[in-house]
This record gives structure tokens, C-alpha cells and sequence, in this order.
């Protein structure tokens, strides 16, 4: 495999992006995400209103892929409900396991966030793809009640 | 330069007959191996040792009523008495067989630390100490209400030598010294730390995990108290550890682990525990790893360290050089004095673990992390590095591997520096 398919444009751009990148002292909820061997380490807030997250952000720092990953996830939630994201959250890390490798469904549903797809196939790095998913999945599981996924 | 790549060229010993007893380099790959300070390879020489032990010397040792008890007991001692005259010790006693470094610094804050230090004593440790020869003390500060003070670094990255005899005080009761750094490579003057301590009576732990496999290391030279080094960073087996310690200070500690072999009498309330080194050493011991280990120092020793100390620094200066052509590289690393075989460095604008992954996957193994100094991180003000380091059998030709390999670093990160 080619590098490039993993730190492809929409990576290296996304893990530079400042787009999500802000505190929010108004949050419903903020988790933080923490990889302690690679020291990975985000907050990730999001305001929830009737059950849709009307506003999505992050702080931290970690590498390009923890980083993209946190970012693509920011875009691809805003405005969704609990429960659409919940679903996304799953599509995500069937994604990584490599348990869902249809693209036209990961395009679909993920869009620019299929772009970590082969992350599936370096495991060292498996928990920087996932570290703002899993976050996120204990937001909505702590927000919902909702066992988080696997 | 010219001097660097004299040595490189001719470093006093066979380089291809060393690289032939290096099965990792058979594979296919290839696999450039720049993570010696995490764990060394392993020549075929020691595993072979190591078999030989396994298939034909195997019981269990100082317990034989048998030959191959005996065979067992007789290898444990023949590999004490390499170690002790390895690293200068004058008896075989003072030198004990643990896991690892970090068990050896774990055994001295527990038999040592724990019952002899109280409230108002001082720990004295270094800004650049491996986790292993910080948490202990942390721990052990905690339980006597001693106080844990740092000696802090110069701008060129090593121990401030002022700055250790101004914190130094009476109440000092022991200072603990990596003897060379597994981030920056600072060697520093070890002699003089250890004098210094002697005017105030404060014993001296030497942590030479990172100097044991590059340079000749003589306790009683360096008249420390303890010292502690792993074998699997010297050629070693993993799982098997030195702590030396001075036979007059080891006899007055009560042991560290409690069991079979390290007891003398046996009553049913209490017991007398068995002579040195034994009293340190409890239950079956890892006979396996020692003849590795003692296979390992003989392989050094027939390289001769003073080569592999002049060859590695070579190499490590020779990397040093060619990363300061790279403007996008930040190198911790000292200018002066002596150095070890391991470079910290960043790329710009890079995170390490895209560093590492990009390199992997042109065969070039390094670290990127903490290396188990979080405290040291913190004052370079960086959450992680990169780190590459040497052991006599890389070459020239890998470090400009390493230093081509970056350049794509560069490009996929799309770095314009
Ligand atoms: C300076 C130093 N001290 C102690 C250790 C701990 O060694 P081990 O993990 O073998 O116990 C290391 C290993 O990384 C080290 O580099």
C-alpha cells in the first residue's frame, strides 16, 4: 500500500484544519480522549439540544491522524441526533476493524471521514482513527444511556 | 567530518562478519534498526548459548541433587562471575540477578529507601531520569516524607553541575544518576556526581541501563554504591537485570522478595535469610537469561568496548551532522562533552508517530514518545520525540538511508521549510 492512501490530502489538510478547533464554555457535555502511550490528547465538547448536537468542537493535540480524524468527525456530526450519530459512531469503527468495507455505504454515510479507511490495515495506529469516535460514543452513552459500541 | 567517516570506514573490528550474526538483517526488507536504546538485536551467539543451556545444562539451580542441577547451579555462577568482572566488582556477591533495570531501581527504593530514609531526609534525582529511576523515589518520598529535589539541565542539555552542588546538602541521603541519557545521549561526568555525594555521605545509585552496552563501566572505579543496567539493551535476553551493589550496604538491607532459595532457617514465626547474593534472589531464577546474558558480555568483550564506544560515536556524530543539514529538524541533543548513542529529535510541523509510521514504512525503525520521560519532556516542551539511536552493527550507509528516508517525511507531510 501506498503512504499516501494514509496521509492523504484530505489527512493532512483536515489534521491542520482550525475549523473545529475551539473551546466551548457552554457545552452540554465534554469528554476528554487520551491515548497514554503515544499521548494523544483531545477534549472533544458538543451542545446538544433536543437531542441533536447543534454544535460540535474540539481542543488538543496528537498526531495528523488522531488530529483529521477529530476534525472530520466535528463536521460530519454537527447537527445530527443522538441517535444518527450513535449509528455514525458504529459505521466508523466497523470501518476500522475492516467489518464494513462497502464504499458506496461509508461514502454515504461518513463522507471525507472514509478517507481513514485504511487505517484498518496499520494497527499501530488503529487507536489514533478512533480516539474522537470513542470519545464521542461515551458523550452519547453518558448523555442517552446507551451501551457504547465494542 | 573527516575523522567521523575515518572511523566509520575503519572501526577497528569486522563490521560484515558482526552484521552476519545479526539474523534480524536477513530478513527481507530491509529492516534498519535504529531503536537500539529501546532493546539491542541479538547475535546468534547468545541465542545459541542460550539453546545450548535449554537442551543440555537444565535443572533447577542450587536446588540439584543431580547432575543437571548441577549443571544449572554451575552456569548461574559462571554467569555472575562474567558480570562482576564485567563491570569491575570485586566478588561475585555484590552482583543480583533481577528482571530488569527497572526491578533493580525497584529493589534498592524498597530494601534501601524504604528503611533508611525518614521525614527531612532528601532524595536527589535528575530532570533526565527514565520513569524507572523516578517513580520509585516518588514512591518512596511518599511513604518516608522525604523530599524528592531534581537536579535541573543546562542549555546544552546537560546535568547543571552547579545547580546539583547548590541543592546537595547534609540532608542528602542519596543521589540517583541516570549515567547516560535514553533521550539526549548526555553522558555526564558520573565520577564527579559521585565524589560530590561522598563529602555529604549520600550513597549513590548509578542507573547505566544506556552506558553499560556502549562503554567499559568499573564500579569500582566509579566507587558508586549501586548500579543497575538491563541485558536485553546490551545483546541480552529479555527478562533478565543486574543490580550491583557494595557488598556492606547489601548486607545490611533486609530483601526484597520473600520465598524458596533466599532463606537460611525456617522457623515457624520467623527466618534467616541466606547469604549474599542469594538473601535478593528469591525463588527459581532465570538461569536461561544469564547464560545469555554472560554469552552477550563475551561478545562485547571480543569487539572490545573502547571500539564499540569510538564506532558508535562516530556513527552518532556522523547523524548529528547530517540531521543539522535539515532545516526542519529540531535536535535535542548535547554540543559538548560525552555523548551517547541516541539522538531526540522533531520534525517540524510533524508529529512524531506520523514521523515513525512514514519511516517504518521505509524500514527504518525509531522511536516516537515520551521514552518513559514524561518530566524531561515537559522541560524540553514537547509532549513527544523522535529518537533514533546506534549500536555497533548499523552502518553509514543506514544513517543516510534514515537521513533520505526523511526527506519523504517531508514531502507526505507537506512540510515547506
Ligand atoms: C536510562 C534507562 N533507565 C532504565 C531503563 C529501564 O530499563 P528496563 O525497561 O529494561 O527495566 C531504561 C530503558 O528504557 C533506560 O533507558
Amino acid at each position: 500500500m501506498d503512504l499516501r492512501q494514509i496521509y492523504s490530502q484530505i489527512i493532512i489538510e483536515n489534521s491542520r484544519s482550525n475549523k473545529h478547533r475551539n473551546e466551548m464554555p457552554d457545552a452540554t457535555a465534554t469528554e476528554r480522549g487520551y491515548n497514554p502511550s503515544c499521548g494523544d490528547d483531545i477534549h472533544l465538547s458538543v451542545k446538544i439540544d433536543n437531542d441533536r448536537i447543534v454544535d460540535v468542537s474540539f481542543t488538543g493535540s496528537g498526531c495528523a491522524i488522531s488530529q483529521a480524524s477529530t476534525s472530520l468527525l466535528c463536521g460530519l456530526i454537527k447537527g445530527k441526533t443522538l441517535e444518527q450519530a450513535k449509528h455514525l459512531v458504529e459505521t466508523f469503527l466497523g470501518m476500522i476493524k475492516g467489518e464494513i468495507t462497502d464504499d458506496d455505504i461509508l461514502e454515504e454515510e461518513l463522507e471525507d471521514a472514509i478517507a481513514l479507511k485504511n487505517i484498518s490495515t496499520m494497527p499501530q495506529r488503529v487507536r489514533c482513527a478512533v480516539l474522537a469516535w470513542r470519545t464521542l460514543d461515551l458523550i452519547i452513552a453518558k448523555q442517552t444511556g446507551t451501551p457504547m459500541t465494542e | 567530518m573527516e575523522a567521523i567517516l575515518e572511523k566509520l570506514a575503519n572501526p577497528g573490528f569486522d563490521l560484515d562478519q558482526v552484521r552476519s550474526d545479526f539474523a534480524y538483517l536477513e530478513l527481507p526488507g530491509p529492516i534498519i534498526y535504529l531503536d537500539n536504546a529501546a532493546t539491542t538485536q541479538r547475535p546468534n551467539q547468545v541465542i545459541e548459548r542460550m539453546d545450548h543451556f535449554y537442551r543440555f545444562e537444565n535443572g533447577n539451580p542450587l536446588r540439584g541433587t543431580h547432575r543437571l542441577g548441577t549443571t544449572a547451579t554451575e552456569a548461574m555462577l559462571e554467569s555472575r562471575k562474567k558480570v562482576a568482572r564485567f563491570i569491575g566488582s570485586k566478588s561475585e556477591k555484590e552482583i543480583i540477578f533481577t528482571r530488569n533495570a527497572s526491578e533493580s531501581l525497584n529493589l534498592i527504593a524498597y530494601a534501601w529507601g524504604l528503611n533508611n530514609l525518614q521525614a527531612g531526609d532528601q532524595i536527589l534525582i535528575t530532570r533526565m531520569e527514565h520513569h524507572s529511576n523516578f517513580v520509585n523515589w516518588q514512591f518512596v518520598a511518599q511513604k518516608t516524607g522525604a523530599k524528592l529535589a531534581f537536579i535541573e539541565l543546562t542549555d546544552d542539555y546537560q546535568l547543571d553541575m552547579q545547580d546539583y552542588r547548590d541543592k546537595i546538602s547534609e540532608r542528602t541521603k542519596i543521589v540517583a544518576f541516570s549515567a547516560a541519557s535514553n533521550v539526549l545521549g548526555t553522558i555526564p561526568d558520573a565520577a564527579a556526581i559521585i565524589c560530590i555525594a561522598k563529602e555529604y555521605n549520600a550513597l549513590t545509585v548509578v542507573d547505566a541501563a544506556q552506558l553499560v552496552p556502549h562503554t567499559k563501566v568499573n564500579v569500582r572505579e566509579l566507587d558508586c554504591d549501586f548500579l543497575v543496567f538491563s541485558g536485553h539493551k546490551m545483546l541480552g535476553p529479555l527478562g533478565i537485570g543486574v543490580l550491583y551493589g557494595k557488598a556492606e550496604i547489601l548486607l545490611e538491607m533486609t530483601p526484597f522478595l520473600y520465598g524458596g532459595e533466599m532463606i537460611e532457617y525456617v522457623e515457624d514465626y520467623e527466618s534467616t535469610f541466606a547469604q549474599l547474593p542469594y538473601k535478593f534472589e528469591a525463588g527459581t531464577q532465570d538461569v536461561g537469561g544469564m547464560v545469555g546474558l554472560a554469552a552477550a558480555i563475551e561478545y562485547l568483550e571480543a569487539i572490545g568496548l573502547d571500539k564499540i564506544a569510538a564506532y558508535e560515536t562516530a556513527l552518532t556524530d556522523y547523524c548529528v551532522a547530517k540531521l543539522e543539514e535539515l532545516p526542519y529538524i529540531e535536535i535535542y541533543h548535547p554540543q559538548q562533552g560525552a555523548k551517547g548513542p541516541a539522538i531526540a529529535f522533531n520534525v517540524k510541523n510533524a508529529h512524531p508517530h506520523d514521523v515513525a509510521t512514514i519511516l517504518d514504512y521505509h524500514g527504518v525503525a525509531i522511536r516516537a514518545g515520551h521514552h518513559c520521560t514524561q518530566p524531561l519532556h515537559r522541560y524540553l516542551g514537547q509532549n513527544s520525540t523522535n529518537r533514533a539511536s546506534f549500536a555497533f552493527y548499523n552502518t553509514k550507509e543506514e544513517i543516510d538511508l534514515f537521513i533520505e528516508a526523511l526527506e519523504d517525511v517531508k514531502k507526505i507531510m507537506q512540510i515547506d521549510i
